[in-house]
């Protein structure tokens, strides 16, 4: 496999602030890549700089081996573009928009096509300034399908669009990967970065705090399993004596930290053995919105301060 | 530069302007409205004689009866002898909000007859200085060729009058090139603050830089479309002007150079000021300050050889005042070395607008 975009140390100013603070991450072919950061994360700007629309302050950045502030104009006909909160010419509609593209970039136009691929064919011949926020965002998506390029950058391509469109729209992502091409999205929904992405980064306050697969991030940054035992509070203590785990008690259930994976089957035996009563057994683990939110939430610092660690993996 | 790009570009940019009704409605359908309204208020101005109410005290005698006819004969005096019984002259005219009279002394004729001075009594308004002019020089032509006959003299001079370009001009026929520069300045100037301001505001350039459209074809395709909406507005109002007012205008080689020239620098002009604008409210206030002083004081409305001379002075440093100029001289003058030397200034300015243009103008952002 081969990198289709190579960042390192990235650093973006805007006068005196630092949008983008030394950010490292290599995207492969094929790969469908989520950034994921709340507001103001930097996630836009870097997506910018990606596409060749802004320059860098410092830092290396590679897009298809290429400098793209320097050679925008040769990688715009193997890069595709939604950008965040898409906007058209208003007199036009999607299929006059989808034609005017084809032949800026000089390709034969498939307009119904496309349109049919995004669910938007309902709306051909509708105003832009008369579509809707996620038909809107459709159109965006047929644009960039347009020249049927390598690499695709998303910004934030369902932010604000109801679960049908949202969905819709995932429907074509997947068709991407599929079809072998490598998608860079950014967005704040997790559930989106979840069952899309092969891989994530977590930015938030221009770095880059956490990458790796949702799985990988919630396994390095999330708590570890816990077992919860509805039943006689009594139990905790002398639980904890016997197997040598974190026992905590909350809201009338007991949580039992899980190190092994002999250590759920040991605490059952050992409460059924005791004579205690109780009600109900679960697991329960982070999921990658836990994650994130204890990550960027800045309630914990510990995590912050273990990121560079994650990042080198 | 890529003819394909240029044309699809074209033809998109076309669309959205035909559909927007407002973008039209000014480039078209205002000026011709400004043809009726101003040829309408002034269609007969030059021509229309200034009336004279006349108190004739010397009872229609044949003198002076045939004085007065002297006076309606000259053309620029139309004679209104009030009724007997109106009382005095001055109370008249300040009743009726009138400007001109002449009381015709009793005795009139009997001093001619006898050859002894006679006064007739004009009244005039200071406030209506042209019409007073007026009617004292009819009155000195009028009187001087009594005294000669008086005298039993007889004519030595004369003068048969042609207008300049020996044929009648009327306001309309200099309303019609004035509105043709109106709108060349005007649809270019307001459309592309607009676009450059709002569409850097909406990403719109951000979104056309992500394809393969260069600048430099976008600019190519905005500006035939807006050469194209001049030469058509310009169609439009010449035969309106003929077929509503008999304007003495017609199309002619010479205003097509002015009808390229003139968007290419105003289409420039509006994209300046759109680019060094951080949101689309300062772009329009700076719009209107660049476009409002040059829309009066180029001549679009009135001849600029009618301004006082300090607003002749601004007149001549502002680029439309040479567009109307030139197709002053195009369509009414016929005057091809005036307009190549007007062209020469239009094209001059719009070269070096359209290079400031192009360089403060960018589609992507820091």
């Amino acid at each position: 496999m081969t990198a289709a975009v190579e960042v390192e140390k990235l650093i973006k100013n805007y006068g005196a602030v630092r949008a983008v603070d030394g950010i490292d991450f290599t995207i492969q072919t094929g790969e469908v890549f989520a950034f994921l950061g709340p507001n103001g994360a930097g996630k836009t700007t870097t997506v910018e700089i990606l596409e060749g629309i802004r320059p860098t302050t410092s830092g290396q950045v590679l897009v298809l081996g290429k400098d793209p502030w320097k050679h925008g104009r040769e990688l715009q006909q193997r890069i595709g573009v939604i950008p965040q909160d898409f906007h058209f010419f208003p007199k036009l509609n999607p299929r006059e928009a989808i034609d005017l593209y084809s032949n800026l970039f000089g390709v034969p136009s498939h307009a119904s096509e496309l349109l049919e691929r995004v669910e938007l064919s309902d709306k051909a011949d509708a105003l832009f300034e008369n579509l809707s926020g996620g038909q809107k965002q459709k159109l965006g998506l047929a644009l960039a399908l347009v020249n049927d390029p390598q690499l695709y950058f998303l910004d934030e391509p369902t932010t604000g669009l109801d679960p049908m469109a949202r969905r819709a729209i995932w429907a074509v992502i997947r068709g991407l990967k599929a079809n072998g091409r490598t998608v860079f999205l950014t967005t704040h929904y997790l559930e989106e970065a979840q069952v899309l992405a092969d891989r994530i980064a977590i930015i938030h306050l221009g770095h880059i705090i956490a990458t790796g697969t949702p799985s990988d991030i919630i396994r390095r940054f999330g708590r570890p399993e816990r077992l919860r035992i509805i039943g006689d509070p009594a139990l905790a203590d002398p639980l904890r004596r016997q197997v040598g785990l974190p026992v905590d008690v909350q809201d009338g259930a007991i949580s039992v930290e899980l190190h092994a994976k002999g250590d759920a089957l040991r605490i059952l035996s050992w409460v059924e053995s005791s004579g205690y009563s109780y009600s109900s057994f679960s697991t329960a683990q982070d999921t990658l919105e836990d994650v994130f939110i204890r990550l960027v939430g800045g309630t914990d610092h510990a995590a912050l301060d273990l990121a560079p660690e994650g990042d080198a993996a | 530069m890529n003819g394909r790009r240029v044309r699809s570009y074209f033809i998109a940019f076309a669309k959205g302007y035909i559909r927007n009704p407002i973008g039209l409605f000014f480039t078209l359908v205002f000026p011709i409205i400004l043809i009726l309204i101003f040829g309408a208020v002034f269609a007969n101005t030059g021509s229309s004689a200034v009336t004279l109410y006349v108190e004739n005290l010397d009872h229609n005698s044949p003198a002076s009866v045939a004085f007065l006819g002297a006076l309606n004969g000259t053309g620029a005096i139309q004679v209104h002898v009030i009724p007997p019984d109106s009382g005095n002259l001055s109370a008249y005219l300040a009743r009726n909000s009138e400007t001109a009279g002449l009381v015709i002394p009793a005795g009139f004729q009997a001093a001619l007859v006898s050859k002894t001075l006679v006064k007739v009594i004009v009244f005039t308004n200071p406030a209506a200085a042209s019409q007073t002019g007026i009617v004292i020089g009819a009155l000195n032509g009028v009187e001087s060729a009594f005294d000669l006959k008086a005298a039993g003299g007889s004519v030595v001079i004369s003068s048969s009058y042609l207008n300049v370009g020996s044929q009648i001009f009327t306001y309309i026929d200099y309303l019609i090139p004035g509105l043709i520069g109106f709108s060349i300045l005007t649809s270019p100037m307001f459309s592309m603050v607009n676009i450059s301001s709002t569409w850097k505001r909406d990403k719109l350039f951000r979104q056309l830089s992500l394809t393969p459209l260069t600048r430099s074809e976008w600019l190519t395709a905005a500006m035939i479309w807006y050469i194209l909406l001049a030469i058509i507005a310009a169609f439009v109002m010449i035969l309106v002007g003929r077929s509503v007012f008999g304007a003495h205008v017609s199309v002619v080689p010479w205003m097509f150079p002015f009808l390229i020239a003139g968007p290419v620098l105003f289409v420039s002009v509006g994209l300046i000021a759109g680019s060094v604008s951080k949101t689309p409210e300062t772009a329009a206030v700076i719009g209107n300050v660049i476009l409002f002083p040059m829309m009066f004081l180029s001549g679009t409305f009135f001849p600029v050889s009618s301004f006082p001379p300090y607003l002749q002075t601004v007149a001549h440093v502002l680029p439309l005042y040479y567009v109307i100029d030139g197709l002053n001289d195009g369509i009414l003058f016929s005057n091809g070395a005036g307009a190549l030397r007007d062209l020469i200034i239009v094209a001059g300015v719009a070269i070096v607008l359209f290079v400031a243009a192009v360089s403060v103008f960018s589609w992507r952002e820091d």
